[in-house]
């Protein structure tokens, strides 16, 4: 990897560095070798050096291993720019590059934490969600990696869903939670505007809200119902209440995902959701987490609901 | 054959005028080089109330450095800068990364008394207190016992490798060695606990790290203290060179009295230097001799002077030998020379805006310091609005906002707090078992959930939408403590933050 764009770039920079460190070698040898006149009398003594009429350098010299200290520094930079990338594109003996240095302390890292995280594969995981150094672990997991989403407290917030309820979109048994961070979750509703157009839509959405008994037009909702079992139960079932293998939510209960008043609903039924972005999707981690932290944290966030 | 730089006499009347070189038949001066072997230095030892100063100083910081991490307290190290768990025991306090700034307080209120004794006296610190100055001290003491005074070392220097040369050599080398290596033990007992670390140095079990550092101070303390020397100070040192800022002139600093001593030369005791056109300088040289940095001090104020007062207390030898006055070499200032000042006036210069301004500050800041010491509380607590969401309905009615909060007991014993949330009607904390307990010494990040009810009642208004002030205070109890029971000595920290009601 090169940070430079092209090849005569490169080589100016490398010319550049060649000639810098030359020209300091030159100018060391010169200086190393120089005699001042010790004029006869004068107390105070320059480098001979004067410019700008009157203006001098006091000469205090440096011993001479300072000088060799300089030297140093022209070997170090010399067998930095062998070993090391650093000129032009040349890669350095090594073949030292950021990224391995950083992938090798993450290696190293994990390394020594994952002990630490596997003990608990040999663990049944409601025995994992009890033990309260594992819940410290999983905790400050969860803040890491699930935060960003379903919140600090696990709490969720509009389309991501809330884990610390006994309500679930793909069931809450210690195998599903752990099939859901291993492998995410890509549930989708489909937008159904189209299909039942702007009427249809309303209707359906006032049945909805009469499933968990909330406030709803009843004409509406008698139409909405025949609709309802036409192109909803597919998913929701017959009589609204869910299907935890395709992770379609209960529409019963008081939990709503994306809120309950009728334009929420509405909006849901006309547009779908999930389908925009890939943001509201739960992503895998089977690629970002051991098996060890998964089990940790699923422990972690099954307890949330069933550990007191 | 040499070669000489020199400019033509009336070069600013040729048309191309410019230095021409020219080589002289029989040369006209001595070269100097940029760089030059460095001629060893051997100081000859002196005696005299400076002498006793930095003896006694040598003493009080030794004593200081190489005691203090031998000190217990509440059962630990007193002094330990536990780098690796990040937390600094001085005494009775605990320091986190967090009280860094103390630290940075420590430094400027370390500035402000360098610029201030270095106002009102030069280079006090160079001369009494730098680690340099003092371990140079112990080396020399310990070379001075083995080799003896200077002219025996300086024979030293010259005689031919022998058994004796060999043996006085190598006890010298051996006893520095031992005091330095004792010196980079003591560093590292700061770091990591001192008696474990003589465990593991006496059972070979050293880290790699410990090994490394021990090795590492016991060589920087050899090679400064016993082979670089003064060059430390004239070559690395950078307060050598801005030191001239700091003096003005009256600033006290070690001077030859030229008007005094001069013509200089060298004379019977009985002679009257007088009568025979003679300053009291007897032209002895002790003053060179004494010198650890090797300048003559009767050229006047140089970059090189570690105001060690070495020469003082050998001139005044001199003169009480010879009869004169004391002091033809002494602290004085610029002023006080030419001004032929009395003792009164030059004393009373010392207290000149300059320095009054320096000692106010450092007075500010001390005073500041030691206040904010005084009544730091051994809990911090962070409050970091949650990310994920802004605010969400709990229930009907009920507004929920989630924080993330770290609570940290700097005590050394475990405390248990209880978290209230106050500035809103209604607003509570829920979801969290109280008290929390945290162990000594050590943090907690968790999420905290605050509510409130959209319609409080009782005649208040409804909550409006937007973001609201309140405070988060976090406060201990005593163990075991059923709801409020405060602790005898009570600590709390009160955090402002925002509680969001949307739209």
């Amino acid at each position: 990897m090169s940070d430079f764009v092209s090849t005569g770039w490169a080589l100016y920079v490398a010319i550049v560095t060649l000639v810098s460190i030359a020209a300091c070698a030159a100018l060391l040898y010169g200086m190393g070798r120089m005699r001042v006149a010790r004029k006869a009398g004068e107390r105070v003594e320059t480098t001979g050096h004067v410019w700008d009429e009157d203006l001098a350098e006091l000469n205090h010299p440096l011993p001479r291993w300072w000088m060799w200290l300089f030297y140093a520094t022209i070997v170090f930079a010399l067998a930095y720019l062998v070993l090391y990338p650093g000129l032009g594109k040349l890669p350095g003996v090594l073949g030292w590059t950021s990224q391995n240095a950083y992938a090798g302390e993450v290696r190293s890292f994990d390394a020594k934490l994952a002990p630490r995280y596997s003990r608990y594969l040999a663990m049944d995981l409601e025995d994992v969600a009890r033990d309260p150094e594992a819940r410290a672990m999983g905790e400050r997991l969860f803040l890491n990696d699930c935060a960003q989403c379903h919140g600090s407290d696990a709490g969720g917030s509009k389309g991501f869903p809330n884990l610390r309820d006994h309500d679930w979109l793909y069931g809450g048994t210690p195998e599903r939670i752990r099939e859901s961070i291993v492998n995410g979750r890509n549930g989708l509703m489909p937008a159904f505007g189209a299909a039942l157009g702007d009427e249809g839509v309303r209707d359906v959405a006032a049945y909805v809200r009469s499933l968990s008994g909330l406030p709803a037009d009843g004409v509406r909702a008698q139409i909405g119902r025949r609709s309802f079992a036409q192109n909803c139960a597919a998913c929701h079932g017959v009589g609204g209440k869910g299907n935890q293998d395709v992770g379609a939510p209960n529409l019963t209960d008081p939990t709503w995902l994306y809120g309950s008043t009728e334009a929420a609903i509405t909006e849901t039924i006309r547009n779908g959701r999930g389908e925009a972005s890939t943001v509201t999707r739960m992503p895998a981690h089977k690629d970002r987490l051991d098996a060890g932290k998964i089990q940790v944290l699923a422990a972690y966030v099954w307890g949330l609901s069933n550990v007191r | 054959m040499t070669r000489v730089v020199e400019h033509e006499p009336n070069a600013a009347s040729t048309p191309r005028g410019g230095p021409r070189r020219v080589i002289p038949i029989q040369p006209t001066a001595d070269e100097v080089a940029l760089y030059e072997i460095r001629k060893k230095i051997q100081p000859r030892a002196v005696h005299g109330w400076f002498a006793r100063w930095r003896v006694a100083l040598v003493f009080a910081t030794q004593i200081v450095y190489y005691g203090l991490p031998w000190l217990s307290w509440n059962g630990r190290q007193a002094v330990l800068f536990d780098l690796a768990a990040r937390k600094f025991y001085l005494f009775g306090g605990v320091f986190w990364p967090q009280d860094v700034i103390y630290l940075a307080v420590l430094l400027i209120v370390g500035a402000l008394s360098l610029f201030l004794f270095t106002a009102v006296a030069g280079r006090l610190w160079c001369g009494y207190a730098c680690p340099q100055t003092v371990y140079t001290e112990i080396f020399m003491w310990i070379e001075r016992k083995i080799e003896g005074d200077r002219v025996a070392r300086l024979r030293l220097d010259g005689a031919p490798m022998s058994p004796r040369k060999f043996a006085l050599r190598s006890a010298k080398h051996a006893a520095w060695l031992a005091v330095a290596s004792w010196t980079g033990y003591t560093f590292v007992g700061y770091f990591t606990p001192i008696r474990d670390l003589g465990h593991a140095v006496a059972t070979l079990a050293l880290g790699p790290w410990e090994a490394f550092w021990i090795l590492f101070y016991s060589a920087t303390t050899y090679g400064n203290a016993g082979w670089l020397r003064e060059q430390v100070c004239k070559y690395m040192c950078p307060y050598a060179r801005f030191q001239s800022v700091m003096f003005d002139k009256d600033t006290l600093v070690i001077t030859y009295d030229r008007a005094r001593g001069e013509p200089r030369g060298g004379r019977a005791k009985s002679v009257d230097p007088r009568a025979k056109g003679l300053g009291d300088c007897v032209d002895c040289g002790i003053c060179v001799q004494v010198c650890p940095t090797g300048i003559d001090i009767r050229k006047g104020l140089q970059h090189e002077c570690i105001g060690c007062a070495a020469c003082i207390d050998a001139c005044d030898q001199v003169m009480d030998r010879m009869g004169y006055a004391p002091g033809l070499i002494r602290y004085t200032t610029e002023n006080a020379l030419e001004r032929q000042l009395p003792d009164r006036a030059r004393w009373r210069r010392v207290l000149r805006p300059r320095t009054l301004a320096y000692a106010l500050v450092l007075l500010a800041m001390v005073g500041a310091t030691a206040w904010s010491l005084a009544t730091r509380v051994p809990l911090r607590v962070d409050v970091i609005r949650d990310r994920g969401t802004l605010a969400r309905e709990a229930g009907p009615g009920v507004i929920e906002n989630v924080y993330r909060i770290q609570v940290m007991n700097t005590d050394e014993r475990p405390r248990h707090y209880t978290v209230e949330a106050s500035g809103l009607p209604g607003l509570r904390v829920v979801g969290l078992d109280q008290p929390i307990e945290l162990e000594a010494a050590s943090a907690r990040l968790f999420a905290l959930r605050l509510q409130a009810p959209l319609e409080p009642g009782e005649g208040k208004p409804p909550l409006a939408p937007g973001s609201h002030k309140i405070e988060i205070e976090v406060g201990s109890v005593a163990a075991g403590a059923k709801g409020k029971e405060l602790e005898h000595d009570h600590v709390e920290r009160h955090e402002q933050s925002t509680f969001i009601v949307p739209r």
